[in-house]
């Protein structure tokens, strides 16, 4: 299983704060960040889906921020964030 | 520095108890110690107004934790803490401690700047203010990004930015 956080205005567009996606391995291929998005998709629908692929959204996998193709693996923890207030 | 330098909670926070608690840790070197007390602001000017702080454990307490070490770097700290709170607060409530201690009081002065002008912009936290106008989810203000951006610029130690 992949946690996936969603944190303020993106846990209030998605409806909750997080959500548990089953790690889908397709005959060997390693499940990534694009398999984890085409899944959220189906499974949040088009609005909650628009919020976190929208240009300032952040994505940290086990708390370090990522950017562009990542594999992952049970167990690991996916957080989307919006842009920080800071302190 | 074994002491625990970054905490959050939702609790308040005491500065008396915070200095006591690093005064007990610091050799004899340390000849002064700067403190920075963030409040709440009222919003409304009536009280009614409110703040709510999200964080996500763990990655939060890494943010601040680097943005003491880039001040550790930087000038020779005897002692270094951050207390942030999160939850709702409102107006008047303590939301944030920096305490540095050093040996002079240009590094305390300007370490505790420098850290709390970071917070401003590289920690992980998120803040919805309700006011008289109903909530919305803060951001960073032009004037915090200018403010880190000039300690960016400003290489030389115990200079605090212009903007």
């Amino acid at each position: 299983m992949i946690r996936v956080l969603f944190f303020a205005s993106l846990k209030e567009a998605v409806g909750r704060s997080e959500c548990r996606i089953p790690l889908l391995e397709d005959r060997g291929r390693a499940f990534g960040l694009d398999g984890l998005m085409a899944e959220l998709k189906e499974r949040l629908g088009a609005g909650a889906y628009a919020a976190l692929v929208s240009e300032n959204v952040r994505i940290a996998v086990n708390r370090k921020l990522v950017e562009g193709a990542v594999d992952l693996r049970a167990g690991d923890e996916v957080a989307f964030l919006p842009p920080v207030t800071g302190g | 520095m074994s002491l625990e330098r970054v905490r959050i909670q939702p609790e308040d926070f005491s500065l008396d108890e915070e200095w006591r608690r690093m005064r007990a840790g610091l050799g004899g070197g340390t000849g002064a110690v700067a403190a920075f007390i963030g409040l709440v602001r009222d919003l409304g000017g009536d009280g009614s107004s409110s703040l709510e702080l999200e964080h996500y454990p763990g990655m939060t307490e890494a943010s601040i934790e680097a943005i003491v070490a880039r001040a550790e770097e930087r000038w020779e700290l005897s002692g270094a803490l951050v207390i942030h709170r999160v939850g709702r607060l409102r107006p008047e409530d303590q939301i944030v401690l920096v305490l540095c201690a050093s040996r002079h009081r240009a590094e305390a002065f300007s370490a505790c700047e420098f850290i709390m002008d970071f917070l401003k912009t590289d920690a992980v936290f998120w803040k919805k203010e309700t006011g008289p106008d109903g909530s919305r989810w803060v951001e960073s203000t032009r004037q915090d990004f200018d403010r880190a951006a000039g300690w960016r610029q400003r290489r030389e130690a115990g200079k605090p930015p212009q903007a």
